[in-house]
C-alpha cells in the first residue's frame, strides 16, 4: 500500500546542500510491522514525516493506496492525514489545556464529524487504551505511560490505516515503554499497518521487518522471522 | 469543523493563558468605554443646551438684549465696555403693534427669599404674562397660571412649583395663601405640574410673578429675554425684521438686540454638539485601534509560543483554513468580549456619574455602543488576520520538533 520511487529529501544548510534522503526505494505492504533504525541524523525523522505527508519529497514519487502524494493539495493531504494516518510523537504532544477524552476528540473535531459519534468514539478508543476511567484527568494529571496511551487513542480514533511512531517509548521508562510497545503491537495484529521509528534495538528485534538508515540511503532491510 | 466546536477550541486556549486574556480583555474595554464616556459627555452637553430650546412651542421668535455677532469682534461699544441698552417691558409693549405676533411673553429672572408662615427658603424667581405657560407647554395642577396678568396689569398673583408648594405650605392647602417674595406679597393661584428644567432652573422650584411686579422687586427694568409666538411659520422672517425695525426706533436708531429663530438656533446647536460628539467618539476610537494592534502582538506571541500545538493539529488533519480559523475565532472572541465589557462598565459609570452629579446630563448614545462594538469586532478580525495566517502557514515538521 505504501511505496517509495527513487525518493529523496535535501535540505539547504546554509551553502550546503544535506541529502536527508537519497534515492529511496521502498514499499511496505498492509498490515506490515516496520522499524526504521539508524542513527542520529540519518534520516528517519524525515522519513516518517514523508510517509506521514508532513513533509514532501523534493523528487521521486510516494504512492499511498495507488494514488500519487505528489500530485496532492495541501487540503488533500491534510484529509489524507485525518483519515488514514495516525501519528505518536516521542513527546506525546498533547493539548495541556483539553481533557484526555478532549484530546482524543480533537481529529474527529477537526474532520467535522457529530457529537453523538464523537462521543461513541473517543470511548472506545480510550476503553482500547485502558484508560475509561481517566477520560476526565487534564495530561499534567495523567503519567508518562497514560499520556501516550491518550496519545495513541488519539491516534486510533479516526480508524486509520497507518500508525506512524515517532520513539514513542524514548520519554518512557522500561516498564511503561514495553507495554506502549505491546499495545501498538496488539493493534498491528487487528490490521493496522505500524511503522517505527527506534533506537532501541529490543523494539527493532520484535517487528517483522527492520529498515536501516545511513546517510540517507537504506543499508539493510530485511524481513524476519519470528517476534 | 463545526462552529461551536470552534469556539470551544478558541475558548478553551483563552482561559488557559488568564493574564494575557485579562490584559487583552480590559485593553479593549478600556476603548469601547472611553468611546461610550466621551460620546455619553457630547451627547449630555448637546441635550442641555438644546433642551430649553426643544420644550419650547413652535413658531417661537427670541429677543435678546445686546447685539451678539457671529463674525468678527464687536462694535466700539463692546471696546468702551458699554453694557447694551435694557430691554424693557414697554419694549415688549411696542411689539404689540406687529399683528402677525399671537403671543408675548417677557421674561425676567432673578433669586428671592420666599417665605409662608414660619418658612423660608431662596426660590428662583420669573417674572412673566400668563402666555408663558403656552410658550413653554407647561401643565397647571391645580388653579390658574397668573390670571389677570398682561404687560400692563400686574396684579399681586403668583404660581408656584410643586416643590416650592411642599416645602412652604406642607400638607396644608397653598391655593388662596398669600407669599412673600422679597419685599412683596402676592397670592398663590396655581400650581404648576411640570417637571424638568426651563432656562436652567429645576420647575419644580419656581415662583411665577407677574413681570412688572418681579422687575419693581428686583428695582431693574431690564428684561432676561422676550418670547413672542408668531402666528403663523410664514411670517417669522418678517417678524424678526419688524422687531429690529422698533426696537431700534425705541433706542435711538441703535440695533443693540439680538433676534433669533427657536428653530434656527436648536438646528445649530444640534449641529454644533452632533460634530462634538462625533470628534469625541473619533478621538476615543483610536484607543479601540490600539487595542487591535495590542490583539495582533499578542496574537503573535501566542502563534510562536503554540508552534507544537499548530503542529500536532496539522498532524492529526487540520487544513490551514482551520487553523486560521481557529486563531482568528480566538482574536475576534477577545474583542468582542472586551467590547461588551466595556460597554458594561462605560455604561454603569455614566449610571454612577449620572447619580453623583444629577445636575449633569450624560447620555450615552445608543449609535456609540452599536459602532463601537463592531468597530472592536472589526479590529480582532483584521488584526486577527495576520497572525492567524502566520499560524496556518507554519511548517509542520518544524512547528513539531520544538520541544515542550
Amino acid at each position: 500500500m505504501i511505496q517509495l520511487k527513487n525518493l529523496s529529501r535535501e535540505f539547504q544548510v546554509g551553502n550546503q546542500v544535506v541529502h536527508a534522503l537519497d534515492a529511496i526505494d521502498l514499499s511496505i505492504s498492509q498490515g506490515d510491522y516496520v522499524s526504521i533504525m539508524g542513527v542520529s541524523g540519518c534520516g528517519k525523522t524525515t522519513l516518517l514525516n514523508i510517509l506521514g505527508l508532513l513533509d514532501t519529497p523534493s523528487s521521486g514519487d510516494y504512492i499511498l493506496s495507488g494514488i500519487n502524494t505528489s500530485e496532492m493539495n495541501d487540503d488533500e493531504m491534510a484529509n489524507i492525514r485525518s483519515t488514514k494516518i495516525g501519528f505518536i510523537f516521542q513527546s506525546f504532544h498533547l493539548i495541556p489545556r483539553l481533557t484526555a477524552a478532549e484530546n482524543v476528540e480533537i481529529p474527529m473535531i477537526l474532520a467535522g464529524h457529530s457529537q453523538k459519534m464523537r462521543a461513541e468514539k473517543v470511548a472506545k478508543a480510550l476503553a482500547r487504551v485502558n484508560l475509561t476511567d481517566r477520560s476526565d484527568h487534564r495530561p499534567e494529571q495523567l503519567s508518562g505511560g497514560e499520556r501516550q496511551r491518550v496519545a495513541i487513542a488519539r491516534s486510533i480514533v479516526m480508524e486509520p490505516e497507518v500508525l506512524l511512531a515517532d520513539e514513542p517509548t524514548g520519554n518512557l521508562d522500561s516498564t511503561s515503554g514495553s507495554e506502549i510497545v505491546e499495545l501498538i503491537e496488539e493493534l498491528n495484529q487487528g490490521g493496522l499497518t505500524l511503522i517505527l521509528v527506534t533506537h532501541d534495538k529490543e523494539i527493532g528485534k520484535r517487528s517483522n521487518r527492520v529498515i536501516r538508515l545511513l546517510d540517507g540511503k537504506i543499508i539493510f532491510n530485511q524481513t524476519q522471522q519470528g517476534i | 469543523m463545526k462552529f461551536s466546536d470552534l469556539l470551544f477550541l478558541a475558548f478553551s486556549s483563552l482561559i488557559r493563558y488568564p493574564l494575557r486574556t485579562m490584559m487583552l480583555l480590559i485593553a479593549t474595554s478600556i476603548g469601547v468605554m472611553a468611546v461610550i464616556l466621551l460620546t455619553a459627555v457630547g451627547e449630555g452637553a448637546r441635550d442641555y443646551i438644546t433642551s430649553e430650546f426643544r420644550d419650547l412651542g413652535t413658531n417661537l421668535i427670541i429677543v435678546i438684549p445686546g447685539k451678539h455677532e457671529t463674525s468678527g469682534g464687536g462694535g466700539p461699544a463692546d471696546f468702551a465696555g458699554l453694557a447694551p441698552r435694557d430691554l424693557t417691558v414697554e419694549d415688549a409693549i411696542s411689539l404689540r403693534q406687529i399683528d402677525t405676533i399671537k403671543a408675548i411673553a417677557p421674561i425676567v429672572l432673578g433669586e428671592m427669599p420666599a417665605s409662608f408662615g414660619g418658612f423660608e427658603r431662596d426660590v428662583p424667581v420669573i417674572g412673566t404674562t400668563p402666555e408663558f405657560l403656552r410658550v413653554r407647554r407647561w401643565e397647571m395642577r391645580e388653579g390658574d397660571f397668573l390670571p389677570g396678568v398682561t404687560l400692563d396689569r400686574s396684579p399681586p398673583v403668583c404660581a408656584i412649583g410643586k416643590e416650592v408648594e411642599k416645602e412652604l405650605f406642607g400638607t396644608s392647602r397653598a391655593i388662596g395663601q398669600w407669599l412673600r417674595v422679597g419685599d412683596r406679597r402676592c397670592r398663590v393661584t396655581g400650581i404648576i405640574d411640570s417637571d424638568g428644567r426651563a432656562i436652567g432652573i429645576d420647575v419644580q422650584k419656581i415662583v411665577v410673578m407677574p413681570v412688572s411686579l418681579v422687575t419693581a422687586l428686583f428695582n431693574r427694568p431690564s428684561l432676561f429675554r422676550i418670547i413672542a409666538e408668531a402666528e403663523s411659520r410664514i411670517y417669522m422672517d418678517q417678524i424678526k425684521k419688524d422687531i429690529i425695525r422698533i426696537i431700534k426706533k425705541r433706542h435711538q436708531g441703535k440695533e443693540d438686540i439680538t433676534v433669533v429663530r427657536q428653530d434656527t438656533v436648536m438646528a445649530s446647536f444640534d449641529n454644533i454638539f452632533n460634530v462634538l460628539t462625533m470628534a469625541l467618539a473619533s478621538i476615543a476610537s483610536i484607543s479601540l485601534f490600539v487595542a487591535g494592534i495590542l490583539i495582533m502582538n499578542v496574537m503573535l506571541v501566542a502563534v510562536s509560543q503554540r508552534q507544537s500545538e499548530i503542529g500536532l493539529l496539522k498532524a492529526i488533519g487540520a487544513k490551514n483554513r482551520q487553523i486560521s480559523n481557529l486563531f482568528l475565532t480566538e482574536a475576534i472572541l477577545l474583542s468582542g468580549s472586551g467590547a461588551i465589557l466595556g460597554l458594561i462598565l462605560g455604561h454603569s459609570i455614566t449610571l454612577s456619574l449620572k447619580t453623583i452629579f444629577p445636575t449633569y446630563n450624560f447620555l450615552p448614545p445608543t449609535w456609540a455602543s452599536v459602532v463601537s462594538l463592531f468597530v472592536a469586532l472589526i479590529c480582532g478580525a483584521l488584526f486577527g488576520l495576520i497572525p492567524a495566517r502566520r499560524a496556518a502557514k507554519l511548517d509542520p515538521v518544524i512547528a513539531l520538533s520544538g520541544e515542550k
